[in-house]
């Protein structure tokens, strides 16, 4: 059984206006140590996914529907505190800015030894030892020093070195990483990127890895969620669906990647915009966008269908 | 550390000057002091005599000098009224109104720090809704109203506590004395130190839930929670701390200018500090003790700002003002 199953997950947000359902019918595996990547433009609901299997929605939010299957344990429906167990502890996240994530007003020792602390009955020495063998595995220089310093004396990607050693403290089997790389410098970015992946194949970590950029999720997932508003409409090996897509909106992002334009030519984009969530339209969400739209795809939602080794939700899937 | 005194003391400087020149030009417009100083018999030529002894004939620039230097010597002129030196009168009154801030301060530190906090961590507790009703209608009515209405209340009516004056006090080193170590003294500020108390009070509620629920919002408490720390961590150390930040820098300033509203409440509490004692200065004309109170207090301001950027750099690591560099 798998390690982590999300199973027909839905979010919804209680607005004035009405309700607006951020994530509907999501559900997706993750085996222990597997790395998988959600991809999607801005608004299709991966963040919302990712604090949902925290159960960290927080107000007007709330997990409308669904299970997320954790160790025996449905974490959308856990108490407080037995969920409090969790966070951090058995499951980890990285945020998108590191210059954002840490306490500007507590040492980076402090806010290491409180997270060690909070889930395990050890010293304050102990809680130190773990914290500066994290520092060193994520191959900060002199970590001793570090503990005493506070985060404005580190730069960006140091902070989000720091971020990872944190989140690897209690050697948990999950880390979600949000855009973990998106606030950084190119240059930065490969090395913090390889350091996860290796960090994820030394301690055996399963990787939930969200970002918008599918450089990034070909060179470190082994499978790939394909996002758009609110559902997943794609899913499958990385290899395969980045080299054959199924759904037109998986193509049109490979094909929008720089890599695939002849230099000096426009990008390729998708036309059009991603509908807010207010008014998603009927049918296949993508197909005012779509080039190959049918009747159909405007009256009839496109349930995931499993296609091969992988699962498409659209009526007209591209074959080759 | 020493650098930054050293800069601040030369910035207190020139903010002292400004305070004394400001302080010393408006003399001249509040009225002849000689009507105030001799009787109605003293002819025009004897007045003129004397206001050639007094200097107050000479060019502006000449009697601010005369002041400036007497002033660095600690003397900020006779009070006519009283004919002491007026700094000596003012420090008579000075304990008096620093009591009273103590006991206002007091009050406002109790109440405005759990209020403040609560009201951002549950915003929609009827509680909060009423402590932020109630928090505008204390803004908004004057001292000198919530005053007579104490009194009204508690010494009228129901005779609980006493209206006026100090009560006993006792004697602390160099001859200061206080309210505060009294059975009587206490019961007498009560009142006082409340109404004080009653406009700075709802901003520092205020104040510090706004910025306590900007501060809930940031990444780094969204952080803590995915960390997976205690609710009690999250709030009264990694929000409180960040939230203290701003409320200490507008907060300080705000103790500050307290003293400035003690000449409401002095007044309405025939309180014998140096507020009540500038609001009868006015109507004596006794124009060296107003000069010499408007410099008291802008001293006052002035230490407690610095005193407040002290405080302010031992709270926020990102402000170093041992004079090391800070940088990544």
């Amino acid at each position: 059984m798998a390690l982590l199953s999300v199973k027909n997950l839905g979010v919804e947000f209680e607005l004035r206006t009405g309700t607006v359902a951020a994530l509907r019918d999501v559900s997706f595996d993750l085996e222990s140590g597997e790395r998988i990547g959600i991809v999607g433009e801005s608004g299709a609901g991966k963040s919302v996914c990712a604090f949902a299997i925290l159960n960290l929605i927080s107000k007007p939010g709330f997990i409308s529907s669904g299970r997320i299957w954790f160790k025996g344990n449905d974490l959308a429906s856990l108490d407080g505190e037995s969920m409090r167990r969790i966070r951090g502890n058995e499951i980890s996240m990285i945020f998108q800015d590191p210059m954002m994530t840490l306490n500007p007003v507590l040492t980076i020792g402090t806010q290491m030894v409180e997270t060690i602390r909070t889930h395990h009955p050890v010293s304050l020495d102990d809680a130190r030892n773990i914290a500066v063998e994290k520092l060193k595995a994520v191959r900060i220089p002199s970590p001793e020093t570090r503990l005493e310093q506070y985060p404005h004396e580190l730069s960006g990607g140091m902070r989000q070195r720091v971020v990872i050693a944190i989140a690897l403290l209690s050697d948990p089997g999950i880390i979600i990483a949000d855009e973990p790389t998106t606030a950084l410098d190119v240059t930065i970015q490969a090395e913090i990127l390889e350091l996860l992946l290796t960090l994820c194949n030394d301690y055996h970590v399963g990787l939930i890895l969200i970002t918008h950029d599918l450089a990034v999720v070909s060179e470190v997932t082994q499978r790939i969620l394909v996002m758009y508003a609110g559902r997943i409409i794609e899913q499958g090996t990385t290899r395969e669906i980045i080299a054959r897509p199924s759904h037109p909106y998986t193509e049109g992002l490979i094909g929008a990647l720089p890599e695939k334009t002849t230099p000096g030519q426009p990008l390729n984009q998708i036309p059009g915009v991603m509908p807010s969530l207010q008014d998603i339209p009927s049918g296949c969400a993508f197909h005012n966008r779509c080039e190959f739209a049918a009747q159909r795809c405007r009256s009839d939602l496109p349930r995931p269908t499993d296609l091969e080794s992988r699962s498409v939700a659209c009526h007209f899937p591209i074959r080759d | 550390m020493l650098a930054f005194l050293i800069r601040r003391l030369g910035q207190a400087l020139v903010v002292m000057l400004v305070i004394s020149f400001l302080s010393f030009s408006i003399q001249d417009e509040l009225g002849d002091p000689l009507r105030e100083l001799v009787g109605q018999s003293v002819s025009e030529e004897t007045r003129e005599k004397l206001r050639d002894e007094m200097g107050l004939n000479d060019p502006f620039l000449v009697q601010y000098w005369r002041f400036l230097g007497n002033a660095v010597r600690g003397d900020l002129g006779t009070s006519y009224f009283f004919k002491r030196p007026a700094l000596e009168v003012i420090l008579g009154k000075l304990p008096a109104t620093i009591d009273l801030v103590i006991a206002a301060t007091f009050w406002i530190l109790l109440f405005s720090i759990p209020v403040g906090v609560f009201a951002a961590i549950r915003p929609d507790h009827w509680f909060s809704r009423v402590a932020m009703g109630l928090s505008i209608l204390g803004i908004s009515i004057p001292v000198f109203l919530t005053a007579i209405f104490l009194i009204y209340l508690f010494a009228v009516e129901l005779g609980w506590l006493p209206s006026y004056g100090r009560g006993d006090t006792r004697m602390l080193f160099g001859g200061w004395e206080t309210s505060l170590l009294t059975r009587d003294g206490l019961r007498h500020i009560f009142l006082p130190s409340i109404s004080l108390a009653s406009v700075i009070l709802p901003l520092f509620v205020r104040m510090i839930r706004s910025e306590m629920m900007e501060v809930l919002e940031a990444e780094y408490i969204k952080f803590a929670w995915a960390k997976g720390l205690r609710k009690r961590r999250i709030w009264m150390l990694h929000a409180f701390k960040n939230t203290l930040l701003p409320v200490i820098t507008v907060g300080g300033v705000q103790l500050g200018i307290m003293v400035a509203y003690t000449i409401l409440t002095e007044t309405v509490f025939q309180w014998p500090g140096m507020g009540f004692m500038f609001l009868e200065a006015i109507h004596r004309v006794d124009t060296p003790l107003i000069v010499a109170y408007l410099i008291v207090v802008g001293l006052i301001f002035v230490v407690t700002n610095t005193v407040v950027d002290i405080i302010y750099g031992l709270v926020n690591p990102m402000v170093n003002i041992t004079g090391q560099r800070n940088e990544p």
